[in-house]
């Protein structure tokens, strides 16, 4: 078994005609994960006996024809909570931390009968884009060992990309599952804020946190997507909508398709080989009967200083729970009840959530609140106005997905301005709420890959999942298969 | 400019301290974080509405029905020091001389 020669559907087909069972299949993914994994580092947890347990279960019972999901193994990125399953969010602080319940998308994955293999590495509490943060040390990216492989969702995007898995979960607050995808040539949706349910992800940036999949093709992540859809009493702002089937947006034409690409995000500071690899996308959908506008955006730079201060101010309020007292680590020879606070959240946190809560804390502190936090706010509102008006009159927004190709174990960590620049791109459409894509779209003259990003309207993935597909149909990149280039730095 | 005493006052809203290296790193590297934040400044935001959540949902209401989801034994799985089903923390109130 190879997961770069299969998809989902293939290996449904094998399972339901007993060509493999679901533990052969199970433990040939185990097989991938113990041969690749201590050269990339994607995972944190793995969870081998359970997932056995369960593939003997679903075999005693057969794999039904209409469940496609069943005895799929997939891997869950590690600030999802996993009942009895370790789940850390990469943090000292939580490296005990064993979950007594589910969150809903495990609940939901769970009734379709999916195996969970294992936890992922992420930026701890996914503040982050390169997994550098991780209390678990870092995951090297497949294509080249000595360049970071995106993050937060970092673990979950290379274990696609390697073959580990077919597909992952992975969250997004600011480009989390998008920048990722893009610099391991693979494809990753954010669907709409509050199309999936929060419940049991651990909480970052409560109004921009989005849980989404990461997987080589197109529909993989339409089947896992349309399973995790759907609201939820056990999250208030989980949309009371009907979650439409997404592989029926798969085969359809882009004939007709309005995409608009916005001068903002080809202009300064965009890679050549990308800029060149868009225009190239460009070319191939207006090949496909699209047609494609320049747009502006005008307030896209101010985007990231308005994220950083509004999801900093929110990660302050939402990592306030970790005090030591009811769960994770808790300070040793500690004598008052404030040194407890103190101490296990200075020896817990590692330095970026440090300097997150130290940013959100400033900007919601008396006297500063209305110059930061409510302007950032205020922003927010003109950059959500800047994307409804391009909706407007457009299907689809299309643009690069990162500034740069994967960038050097190391390179960035040092100065935060700059990696926190280097989210641009992304973060306007978590700023907004609405879906956005990335999608494999080439490669560097280094041979590093490429994402395009597609962002739709709020509730349109549709038009993403119907443009993504297309332009896998008429391309090959995400047929290319990493090489673990070069060894460790 | 951010101070180095700005510094140690939020991070005692925030529970957290710094030892003197860690201050002056964290003073520096929060300069520089403010500075480039700053130039939101430049927005004219006159009469625009704050977005503070981007749901569609205004309230969201439920029957407050008691519901057993977790054992007490459950709960207290992950507690770091516990005692007869209780969790354990240092003494909350100082003891008074002569007490």
């Amino acid at each position: 078994m190879n997961y770069f020669d299969e998809d989902i559907a293939s290996l449904h087909e094998k399972l339901v005609h007993k060509e493999i069972t679901v533990r052969q299949l199970v433990e040939a993914t185990f097989e991938q994960i113990e041969a690749k994994d201590e050269k990339i580092n994607a995972f944190v947890t793995l969870n081998k006996a359970a997932a056995l347990e369960k593939a003997d279960a679903l075999d005693a019972k057969g794999i039904d024809e209409a469940t496609i999901l069943a005895g799929i193994p997939l891997a869950i990125k590690d600030n999802i909570v996993t009942k009895g399953l370790r789940t850390t969010a990469s943090s000292h602080i939580l490296d005990n931390f064993e979950p007594v319940y589910n969150a809903t998308v495990m609940d939901k994955l769970d009734a379709k009968d999916t195996i969970t293999v294992g936890k992922t590495n992420l930026d701890e509490f996914a503040m982050g884009g390169s997994t550098e943060t991780s209390y678990f040390g870092v995951t090297r990216n497949p294509w080249q060992l000595d360049k970071v492989p995106g993050g937060s969702s970092g673990g979950s995007a290379a274990a696609v990309a390697a073959g580990e898995v077919i597909a992952a979960l992975g969250t997004d607050t600011g480009g989390s599952i998008r920048q990722p995808a893009a610099f391991n040539g693979i494809f990753g949706i954010k669907p709409t804020y509050g199309r999936v349910s929060r419940w049991g992800l651990m909480a970052f940036g409560s109004s921009l946190d989005q849980i989404g999949v990461l997987s080589r093709s197109v529909k993989d992540s339409a089947l896992v997507l349309n399973a995790i859809s759907g609201q939820d009493a056990h999250d208030g702002t989980s949309i009371d909508t009907a979650v439409p089937d997404f592989t029926a947006a798969l085969g359809q034409s882009v004939k007709g398709m309005k995409i608009a690409v916005p001068k903002e995000y080809m202009g300064e500071g965009i890679d050549p080989d990308i800029v060149a690899a868009v225009k190239a996308a460009i070319a191939t959908f207006e090949k496909l009967g699209a047609t494609v506008d320049e747009v502006t955006l005008p307030y896209t730079k101010y985007a990231v200083p308005a994220y950083y201060i509004i999801a900093s101010s929110e990660a302050s309020s939402n990592l306030q729970r970790y005090d030591g007292i009811r769960y994770g680590f808790r300070a040793k020879d500690v004598h008052s009840l404030d040194d407890v606070y103190i101490k296990s959240r200075s020896e817990g946190f590692g330095d970026e959530v440090k300097r997150r809560i130290m940013l959100g804390t400033f900007s919601l502190s008396a006297g500063y609140y209305d110059a930061y936090f409510k302007k950032a706010a205020q922003v927010r509102t003109l950059i959500k106005q800047d994307f409804e008006k391009i909706f407007e009159t457009h299907d689809l927004i299309l643009g690069p997905t990162t500034p740069t190709p994967a960038y050097g174990i190391g390179e960035k960590i040092t100065d935060p301005v700059t990696m926190y620049l280097n989210d641009i791109l992304t973060i306007p459409a978590n700023l907004a709420g609405i879906p956005a894509a990335s999608m494999p779209a080439g490669f560097s003259k280094a041979g590093l890959p490429i994402g395009v990003q597609l962002m739709a309207k709020t509730l349109n993935e549709t038009a993403i999942f119907t443009a993504a597909d297309a332009f896998e149909k008429a391309t090959t990149f995400h047929k290319q298969v990493p090489e673990f280039k070069g060894g460790q730095n | 400019m951010i101070s180095k005493a700005q510094v140690s006052h939020v991070a005692k809203l925030a529970r957290l301290e710094f030892n003197e290296t860690e201050l002056e790193n964290f003073t520096s590297q929060l300069d520089k974080i403010v500075e480039f934040v700053d130039q939101l400044e430049a927005v004219d935001t006159t009469g625009v509405e704050p977005t503070t959540h981007i749901s569609n949902a205004i309230n969201v209401f439920r029957e407050d029905v008691p519901q057993k989801e977790a054992t007490r034994t459950e709960l207290l799985k992950n507690v770091p020091e516990q005692a007869d089903g209780l969790i354990r923390v240092p003494a909350i109130i100082e003891k008074e001389e002569g007490e």
